[in-house]
């Protein structure tokens, strides 16, 4: 078999591939479910209700969502230049122990000054996390996938190491557990009595700058050259090694938001289970939004949805919660796929 | 005991090796898919498939090898999979493989979930035992090192020499070492690329399975969750410090191990215990980084590794 590209596709070509990409991952499901035991109907309904069901289910979802729209964001910048980060959980931490070293009472200010200096430096925090892989790719030419990998694995040790010595909650009652952060360094809710904080909001225009940055800057120009071709680019004139480094740090800053995000948003203190893969799950949201910035806040309320709905369809009938992380890799594989059927025609020799 | 005791300690290289084998098994997978042109991240994942597999295949009943033979048949599964997406779709290797690792894990964990649902500790089974070769594991240090390791571990060794040959001594090598290197080449002459790669993927994530499935039936007698812990992606980090050849892979693999081996044992030292654990924890990782930076300078990387190969076009 040979690929053909379709100069014109029409609207049934354009459409009906991911339409049945999401009907493929529904039947897994549902098979999957039926092994369970269950019936297949009352599980999709369960994660669906538990989803978005409720006031409470909906806010659920919504919060789950919010680190992942910055991990989306963070790996979709990356890809687009092809840079592969795949360490945004190690970017992750580091944002959210930026957030503890800062945000326990050493910086005397208010909510209005502190917030601000938080989010940055755990920004910094991240992106010097992946300064690391990306320096060490343009200066030796080591593979990013690679280092960025074994970073995620070094730098939760870590932050392990950190929670058992000099973070330690000295009132944690011997849990690898840090201080809890001062209430002007925690992100308010956005309307009093519901359970969704500010770092929601933020996520929304992280997502929108950098759609701005993309599509409207130089950089963004820029560091969409060097993904379509490297030399390429580099013959036109672009410095591909500063875009790359660039990209890292945009990058690398976009997942520590996440981090910053959970700690002062939600969690209010820093311990190992803090993020369950939200930077591997950010690969997910990227790539079903196709690496655009806009589509990663709608795909990350879907991701979260899965989870969210999953998690309470299990309390329910006990069918094991990893059903949401297999529907997940099925929808990532078949949308690929069913993306470049959108653009290409199957030959037969 | 110092440093020098536990270097000159028979155990010591025992472990080493011991710990080297589900490595060696996995970066031989990994280095057959590379070297005809494909990047297979689903190694982590497959990994996983196959120590679970193998595992649960022999605590339903089955006998050892029969279970090793199962961990192939669903890695292979796996790598069918990968093979078809990457390949005659030439869809992105990056997406597919991390895609892969995450099917292959979730699907694992949940089918241990359904056929052990009310367990704490997950059961053993009866893992395979030492074979001691007389006379030969009677030599000092070499021998308990070499020749009383379990027979996977001897299979490992075995399968090294095989892939050397294939991919050095026999047209099918050439062919496949091309696919990466010059796959316009290789369909000149009117071989299939399509078919060649899609080969050795799906082989390469057979061994990748047997690799997972020498932590619970060789290594350890049972199944728990994260026991891959990453090796996945450090055996991807020793086919680059190996250059992509077998025999450098091997030597690669059992350095490793004798550093992590090494690292255990120094943890139980008076030296090691001002030492958080931590930090031995992490040095396996940060050895793998240091080996990348020190190797990737001169390693010649496959020409056309990650690149998809669409015949017809020019």
């Amino acid at each position: 078999m040979r690929l053909e590209p379709i100069a014109n596709p029409g609207f049934a070509r354009s459409t009906l591939p991911p339409v049945l990409a999401i009907a493929a991952t529904v039947l897994v499901a549902s098979l999957l479910a039926m092994l369970a035991g269950a019936n297949p109907f009352a599980v999709l309904g369960l994660i669906l209700k538990g989803a978005a069901g409720s006031k409470f289910a909906l806010l659920e979802t919504l919060n789950r969502a919010t680190p992942l729209i910055f991990t989306g964001l963070a790996v979709a910048v990356a890809f687009r230049a092809r840079f592969w980060n795949i360490g945004a959980e190690a970017q992750l931490y580091a944002g959210a122990l930026m957030t503890i070293v800062l945000g326990t009472g050493a910086l005397p200010w208010g909510a209005a000054t502190l917030l601000p200096v938080l989010a940055l430096a755990a920004m910094l925090a991240g992106a010097l996390v992946l300064l690391v892989p990306a320096i060490l790719k343009v200066r030796f030419g080591v593979d990013e996938v690679v280092t960025t990998l074994l970073f995620n694995f070094i730098f939760l040790l870590f932050i392990s190491l950190l929670l058992e010595g000099p973070l330690k909650d000295p009132m944690g009652m011997g849990w690898p557990k840090s201080e809890r952060i001062v209430a002007e360094a925690r992100l308010p809710r956005i309307v009093e009595g519901l359970r969704l904080h500010w770092g929601f909001a933020l996520a929304l225009i992280a997502a929108g700058v950098v759609w701005v940055i993309e599509r409207r800057t130089t950089l963004g120009y820029e560091m969409r050259a060097v993904g379509l071709n490297r030399e390429a680019a580099r013959f036109a004139g672009i410095p591909v090694n500063a875009v790359l480094i660039k990209t890292a740090l945009l990058s690398g800053g976009l997942a520590a938001l996440a981090g910053f995000s959970e700690v002062a948003g939600l969690k209010g203190s820093l311990t190992l289970d803090l993020s369950p893969g939200f930077g591997y799950t950010g690969i997910i949201v990227a790539m079903l939004a196709l690496l655009n910035p806009l589509a990663v806040v709608a795909a990350a309320l879907f991701v979260a949805g899965i989870f969210v709905g999953a998690d309470s369809m299990s309390r329910a009938v006990g069918v094991p919660t990893y059903l949401a992380n297999i529907m997940l890799a099925t929808a990532l594989l078949l949308m690929v796929l069913a993306i470049l059927l959108t653009r290409f025609r199957v030959v037969r020799e | 005991m110092d440093l020098f005791d536990i270097l000159l300690s028979a155990s010591f290289w025992a472990a080493a090796i011991r710990i080297a084998s589900p490595l060696i098994f996995a970066t031989l997978g990994e280095l057959i898919c590379e070297r005809a042109g494909v990047l297979n991240l689903g190694i982590e994942g497959i990994m996983v498939a196959g120590a679970f597999a193998g595992w649960m295949a022999v605590y339903s009943g089955a006998g050892l090898w029969p279970g090793v033979a199962v961990a192939m048949v669903v890695g292979m599964l796996f790598g069918l999979l990968h093979s078809v997406l990457t390949v005659p779709f030439g869809l992105s290797q990056h997406v597919v493989g991390l895609g892969i690792t995450l099917l292959a894990t979730s699907s694992t964990y949940y089918a241990y979930r359904l056929a052990l649902p009310e367990v704490t500790s997950p059961p053993k089974i009866a893992a395979f035992k030492p074979w001691e070769i007389p006379l030969l594991s009677d030599m000092p240090m070499i021998g308990p090192a070499l020749f009383a390791q379990t027979p996977l571990t001897y299979l490992a060794f075995v399968v090294v020499g095989l892939v050397s040959i294939v991919l050095y001594r026999t047209p099918l090598g050439l062919a496949l070492r091309a696919a990466g290197e010059n796959p316009a080449a290789v369909a000149a002459q009117g071989l299939s690329v399509t078919g060649l790669r899609m080969g050795a993927v799906i082989v390469g994530s057979g061994l990748m399975a047997v690799g997972g499935a020498f932590l619970t039936m060789s290594a350890f007698d049972s199944f728990f969750f994260e026991m891959v812990n990453g090796r996945g992606w450090i055996c991807i980090a020793l086919v680059v410090f190996g250059a992509w050849k077998p025999g450098k892979a091997l030597l690669g693999a059992v350095l490793f191990a004798a550093f992590d081996a090494l690292q255990i044992r120094v943890q139980q030292t008076p030296l090691g215990a001002d030492i958080p654990y931590q930090i031995f924890l992490m040095t396996p990782y940060v050895l793998s980084i240091l080996a990348l930076i020190v190797m990737s300078r001169r390693a010649e990387v496959p020409a056309a590794l990650m690149v998809p190969f669409n015949k017809g076009e020019r």
